[in-house]
């Protein structure tokens, strides 16, 4: 359990000791439990009125935009963190630093843009 | 001075009581991880079991009520009750929906949540029938990271969840949790970004033990307010619980989930807010050292106490988390989503740059008072430049509101200006005009 992906097997036997749990737990309520399902009970929730139509209503595509955005942040918090680790190591100095002010302002001028655009407005 | 540290025989990286590196992690037999694993895993079960207690008491005392006290001393076998009734209940599984990820997406919600605890440093080494170990499962060279990873995972739990269910309460309700969640996650990520810069590392051990001197919630304030926000809107709680605003969405994306299953999303409700709060404690409250005027006793830091400083430091940050609860109001969604995108990541980012180009100036032999001299020029400026551009756009949006209402006005006899959905409020416009490069003004919607 040593080297480098020793830690990562600890952390996937936690995962498995997961599943394991998860999966004991599901097995033990489906034998322990009640099951006695009718038409009415199985009707989707709606507050009391019976649904029309399917499930799957229309909805906003403005949230696909902010998934975007996150997938552009988080690639910039992944640059940052290994720079942010390194950065106070000598023979790392103002250049560094004025390097990552040059991407970080990269992406501060694509939030901006978003931000013209009106995306981050909600309606 | 260097070649000396080189020459130095590497010490023994695990003596009782002191603070581990990321060397020490690995050396454990295999029992030992077995046996941290499992403990892992009671010791959250167990503080869910609690929390949900000394919530109910806690919100209880604030509201002059007196919470459960029915089962057991004080009320204390209540969660204990409940946690078995849920499980018995009939599990309901309405025609419509997408079985497999029906069935999955809450054990997609439970597992990461768990598996994030396993970087928590609950104390420095310790001896464990004569084995040296850091208590703490496992360290990673990028354990932090590993925790934004586990809680990216568990937005698929409920986004899954949500369309799953092939219902518009919840399908909407996944919508919204994912987009708060992944929006205020990138404010925790940058969050993270100035404490990485002082300590040098993403590993959880070093960051407790680069902690020794002063807490970086003191230091890095800022950065400690921003996380203090953000880990509140990652875990959906109040006031950002806007996924499951019961009067807007019923149960949000676990509308159409019973027993087992819906216990499977509370349970990584609480399980998360542990998480989190244990990372603040880690990151910016010291970990497990102890808090300052203990600190100065000799053996504070040392053998299985910190684990009770640990403890302390949690459960404060939890009741914080209720005390939140029991106070604040829900905030809308629009001023959720203003509130993450243009306040704290920007602010996050601002920051960053402010934090790192003080360093480099100290590495570059400037004084620290040159340096506050400089930062304080640089916000005095920011402050007044603020203020102005908020007082010139101030005076021009009241201009436009005034002619927007006398335009509504002189508008109000024609055949569309009565109407009060017209101007986006309170139903807004379903087209959301400003995606075509328009403004969407009351006044030009009236107009149309």
């Amino acid at each position: 359990m040593d080297g480098y992906f020793g830690s990562y097997l600890v952390v996937a036997l936690l995962a498995g000791l997961g599943v394991a749990v998860v999966g004991g737990a599901f097995t033990a309520g489906r034998l322990l439990r009640a099951q006695r399902p009718t038409p009415e009970k199985l009707i989707t929730y709606e507050c009391g009125v019976d649904p029309v139509g399917e499930g799957w209503a229309q909805s906003y595509v403005r949230y696909y935009v902010f998934a975007y955005l996150y997938v552009v942040f988080a690639v910039d918090a992944v640059f940052l963190f290994p720079w942010a680790t390194v950065f106070a190591a000598p023979g790392y100095g103002a250049v560094t630093l004025v390097e990552m002010f040059v991407f970080l302002g990269i992406i501060a001028v694509g939030l901006l843009y978003a931000w013209k655009k009106g995306v981050l407005t909600w309606v | 001075m260097t070649t000396s540290l080189l020459a130095a025989p590497p010490a023994t990286p695990l003596a009782a009581g002191e603070a581990p590196t990321l060397e020490a992690f690995g050396l454990d037999p295999w029992w030992l991880i077995l046996a941290k694993a499992v403990l892992i895993f009671v010791f959250l079960m167990l503080m869910v079991l609690f929390e949900i207690w000394f919530e109910r008491r806690f919100m209880a005392r604030m509201q002059n009520r007196l919470g459960p006290n029915r089962v057991g001393p004080l009320g204390l076998l209540q969660p204990i009750a409940d946690g078995l009734k849920l499980p018995l209940k009939e599990d309901l599984v309405p025609r419509g929906v997408d079985r497999p990820v029906f069935i999955l997406a809450p054990a997609l919600a439970t597992m990461p949540a768990f598996l994030a605890f396993a970087i928590i440093p609950f104390g420095p080494t310790v001896s464990v029938f004569g084995h040296q170990t850091p208590l703490q499962l496992a360290d990673l060279p990028v354990a932090v990271l590993f925790v934004l990873a586990m809680s990216s995972l568990g937005v698929y739990g409920i986004v899954l969840g949500g369309w799953a269910s092939a219902s518009p309460y919840s399908l909407l309700g996944g919508l919204r949790s994912s987009a708060q969640v992944i929006s205020y996650e990138i404010g925790m990520g940058l969050s993270f970004v100035a404490v990485f810069l002082f300590a040098g590392s993403l590993s959880t051990s070093e960051i407790v033990a680069s902690q020794e001197r002063i807490w970086y919630a003191v230091v890095l304030f800022p950065s400690f307010v921003i996380y203090a926000i953000t880990m509140v809107g990652e875990v959906n709680r109040i006031p950002f619980d806007l996924p499951e605003g019961e009067g807007e969405l019923v149960g949000g994306f676990h509308t159409e989930y019973s027993s087992l299953k819906f216990g499977m999303f509370m349970l990584a409700e609480y399980v998360n807010m542990t998480t989190v709060s244990a990372l603040a404690v880690t990151l910016f409250l010291g970990g497990w050292r102890a808090p300052w005027p203990i600190s100065l006793v000799d053996g504070a830091n040392a053998g299985w106490w910190p684990v009770l400083w640990f403890m302390i430091k949690l459960l404060l940050t939890i009741s914080f988390f209720i005390w939140l609860r029991a106070t604040l109001p829900r905030v809308r969604y629009d001023q959720l989503m203003k509130l993450g995108w243009k306040v704290l990541i920007p602010g996050a980012l601002a920051w960053i740059m402010v934090v790192a180009t003080i360093r480099v100036l100290r590495n570059e032999g400037i004084s620290t008072q040159q340096v506050f001299f400089a930062v304080a020029i640089v916000l005095g400026i920011y402050i007044v430049a603020s203020y102005l551009w908020d007082a010139v756009r101030g005076n021009r949006r009241d201009a436009e509101e005034q002619e927007a209402t006398a335009a509504e006005r002189a508008g109000a006899g024609d055949s569309t200006g009565g109407d009060p959905m017209a101007g986006g409020y309170p139903v807004p416009p379903l087209d959301a005009p400003h995606y075509h490069g328009r403004n969407s003004t009351s006044k030009e919607v009236n107009r149309a």
